[in-house]
């Protein structure tokens, strides 16, 4: 009787000395930790993506109530409103920025991109990428095995193995840039996301003079200008035999898409203008313009 | 009989196809695309324009660095383009096309037949001479030869290894070369021992090739070569390598990279290039053609020829006949050879064969999961564990990849060989090192600044 007495006694003892110990221990290494960082914290969506270039959302929350100044600090997820919200809460000038969709530039479908060589090593575009240009001729085009679609976290990618092609859901892209890393071949960009998802860019990186772009693909962009001449907005600018639209210049006039002679231009969201009947002879080749199929 | 001390597999050799096939010379090409890349380091700059007449052996392609190689037109006649063509992997790159007109030769290159022995050539001499003919590794590597001649200060060559293993399955070419070019072999390699300065070489051939080490033996006593001795090596799959060939000769291990094969007093140099070191120096015969092995099971007949470069692989395989159906090609062996895609490519310093191999023998088996059996690390040469370096580099964790020495893997393929789940570790593996190396780099730079 008396050992167990003694036992618990110690024990009692012990523990109630100890206890002091590190009350003064936990006072005097006190860290001081804004509250604010915790509050930010929660504000934020929590999906750790790593989109605003932190390494997850404590991280950006911790810089967003450190820093002066903010303005190069924006999560593409939560977007505009969040972040106005986070600095007036912060008593700050949060950033103004319009919403991304990331968008995939190539429209070398199956079809329109055959298969030149089988290849069956592992599948993953960046061992592809390490071998050789790909099953198809085309150096710059989309390899297919779905890199940027493991890499996305919001489910906004997959492939359809129809067209051989990745496709974007926009409604739940978040502009995180992740697929943008993932790609071997850079074919991502993040462009200005219209309502009702509209967009109008061109669905090609090839590099390549329109000849040899023609013989690997009859999707891709040839450089030939015609629609850099119509654009009234300065928005398509034409280098290295590759057309480009800016999507912070253009205004969805749809003037080019009907110019392009391999369809090389994308519509999405919306029906391309009515041909003009003037332009005989090449309006068999520029009634095969490409609309997206997912209205 | 030696070899080296870990790692390594025994695939079957298959030079029964090619081995017997004397080299013969492949009929000029109508037109030869010269790319302006075909070693490691930095691109060659073209020296001459559309509409340009050169002759065999005039510089085409200037060298624009210390580890880079000067490039020759390989036939004579009319530039007709500086563009850029596909290459084997179908990737364009810069390329010199001449269209041939004759062959007329550059005058100072000597052509004749006769065996040229005495050099009295000093070691900066000899290697000038090398670094004009734009000498690179021929057995596949296509290392710049005149940077590994050079023996940086502070250091010093003890041992000139000259590399007869070919233990890549297939190829025949070093063989033909050991068998009918002895003498030229023999010179060239007292000409790397002149550069080097030692006294001493050893000519590593694998015991799969008896007669080409008893021929080498015969020559070396007749014409009283002396401190070259032909050492045979046990046969085993990555023998060829160099840091596999200096450990089976020497019993010594390189340290990893950045160190060099001189940190252990060696300077190993291919069959192919001693060859091409003699006709340089002693013939003033820039590198313009290679011997080169064009074999497979299935083709109608195999050769070893001797081709320029520049000429379109579609032409090598001209006489052999593609079989019926699916095929890979590959530009060297089937174990480390890269699959050509684009039969237009033109022939590369670095080629030593085509091998052609069936749809089905190429056929990769089923991925599976890894049973942790470990086969890959008893297999590798390296002493790396392939497994894991796999898996590291899939799921992109490149620091982990490095503390556990991606950047030594010299990517022989040996784990992928042994593996039973037919898992693909070479190709992740090979991620992993570029982008490793990358990393290295981008952190060598920074700490620079």
């Amino acid at each position: 009787m008396n050992e167990l007495l003694l036992t618990v006694l110690t024990l009692s003892l012990l523990g109630a000395v100890l206890a002091v110990v590190l009350y003064f221990v936990a006072q005097k290494f006190k860290v001081y930790e804004d509250p604010r960082i915790d509050d930010v914290e929660k504000m934020l969506p929590g999906a750790n993506c790593g989109g605003c270039g932190f390494a997850g959302c404590r991280a950006m929350a911790e810089a967003l109530v450190t820093r002066d100044n903010i303005a190069s600090l924006y999560c593409p997820v939560a977007g505009g409103e969040v972040m106005t919200s986070i600095a007036n809460f912060l008593g700050k000038t949060a950033p103004e920025k319009a919403p991304q969709v990331a968008t995939l530039l190539c429209g070398g479908t199956c079809q329109k991109r055959p298969k030149v060589n089988h290849y069956d090593g592992a599948r993953s575009c960046a061992v592809v990428n390490t071998f050789y240009v790909g099953e198809s001729g085309c150096a710059f085009g989309c390899i297919g095995y779905g890199d940027c679609v493991a890499a996305c976290k919001f489910g906004a990618l997959s492939l359809n193995e129809e067209t051989g092609l990745v496709e974007v859901d926009a409604d739940k892209c978040t502009a995180c840039g992740a697929c943008i890393k993932a790609c071997p071949k850079s074919l991502f960009e993040l462009r200005k996301k219209w309502p009702k998802n509209r967009a109008i860019y061109v669905a090609c990186r090839s590099k390549n003079k329109g000849a040899v772009v023609t013989k690997v693909c009859k999707a891709g962009c040839i450089g030939c200008g015609k629609c850099a001449k119509v654009c009234a907005f300065e928005a398509i600018t034409v280098d290295n035999s590759l057309a480009y639209i800016d999507s912070e210049k253009c205004k969805l006039c749809r003037k080019c898409v009907n110019e392009c002679p391999t369809g090389a231009i994308h519509i999405i969201n919306m029906e391309p203008l009515k041909k003009e009947p003037k332009p005989a002879p090449s309006a068999a080749a520029e009634s095969k313009v490409e609309t997206a199929k997912n209205e | 009989m030696r070899t080296f001390p870990i790692g390594g597999i025994h695939p079957h050799d298959n030079k029964e196809w090619s081995k017997d096939k004397a080299i013969e010379c492949l009929e000029l090409p109508d037109e030869a695309k010269i790319p302006m890349i075909q070693h490691i380091g930095a691109p060659s700059n073209p020296l001459v324009k559309r509409g340009d007449k050169v002759l065999v052996g005039q510089l085409i392609g200037q060298s624009t660095g210390y580890v880079s190689a000067n490039i020759h037109a390989t036939i004579s006649g009319t530039v007709t383009a500086v563009d850029a063509y596909p290459n084997g992997q179908g990737q364009r790159r810069l390329m010199v096309v001449i269209k041939r007109e004759g062959d007329e030769w550059l005058p100072e290159i000597d052509r004749t037949p006769d065996h040229k022995r005495e050099c009295t050539l000093t070691p900066s001499e000899i290697i000038d001479k090398v670094r004009e003919a734009g000498i690179v590794g021929l057995g596949g590597a296509q290392f710049p030869t005149h940077v590994k001649l050079s023996v940086p200060e502070g250091q010093k060559a003890e041992l000139v290894i000259i590399n007869g293993v070919e233990c890549e399955p297939y190829l025949t070419s070093d063989y033909r070369n050991m068998v009918e070019r002895a003498e030229m072999l023999l010179t060239g390699t007292e000409i790397v021992m002149r550069a080097v300065g030692v006294s001493r070489a050893v000519i590593g051939v694998e015991n799969n090739k008896p007669d080409a080490i008893a021929h080498l033996r015969e020559v070396i006593a007749r014409d009283k070569y002396e401190g070259i001795e032909v050492m045979p090596l046990k046969m085993r799959y990555p023998q060829g390598g160099e840091k596999q060939l200096i450990a089976a000769v020497t019993g010594r291990q390189v340290p990893p990279p950045p160190a060099l094969p001189i940190s252990v007093g060696a300077v190993v140099c291919n069959v192919s290039t001693a060859i091409a070191i003699y006709e340089a120096v002693q013939k003033n015969k820039p590198l313009i053609e290679r011997v080169v092995t064009v074999t497979g099971k299935h083709l109608n007949s195999t050769h070893n020829y001797l081709a320029r470069f520049g000429t379109p692989v579609s032409r090598l395989l001209e006489l052999s006949g593609l079989p019926e159906g699916d095929v890979k090609l590959l530009n060297g062996g089937p174990m480390m050879g890269r699959s050509v895609v684009d039969i237009t490519a033109p022939l590369i310093k670095g080629c030593s064969g085509i091998t052609v191999i069936s749809g089905e023998e190429a056929a990769r088996g089923k991925e599976l999961s890894c049973i942790k059996c470990a086969k890959c690390v008893s297999a590798c040469p390296m002493g790396l564990e392939p497994y894991l370096l796999s898996k590291l580099a899939k799921m992109q964790k490149w620091d982990m990849a490095e503390e556990h020495n991606v950047v030594e893997c010299i990517e022989c393929g040996c784990c992928s060989y042994t593996c039973p789940s037919y898992l693909p570790l070479l190709d992740y593996i090979r991620i992993g090192k570029q982008t490793v190396m990358t990393n290295i780099r981008a952190r060598a730079a920074a700490n620079k600044k």
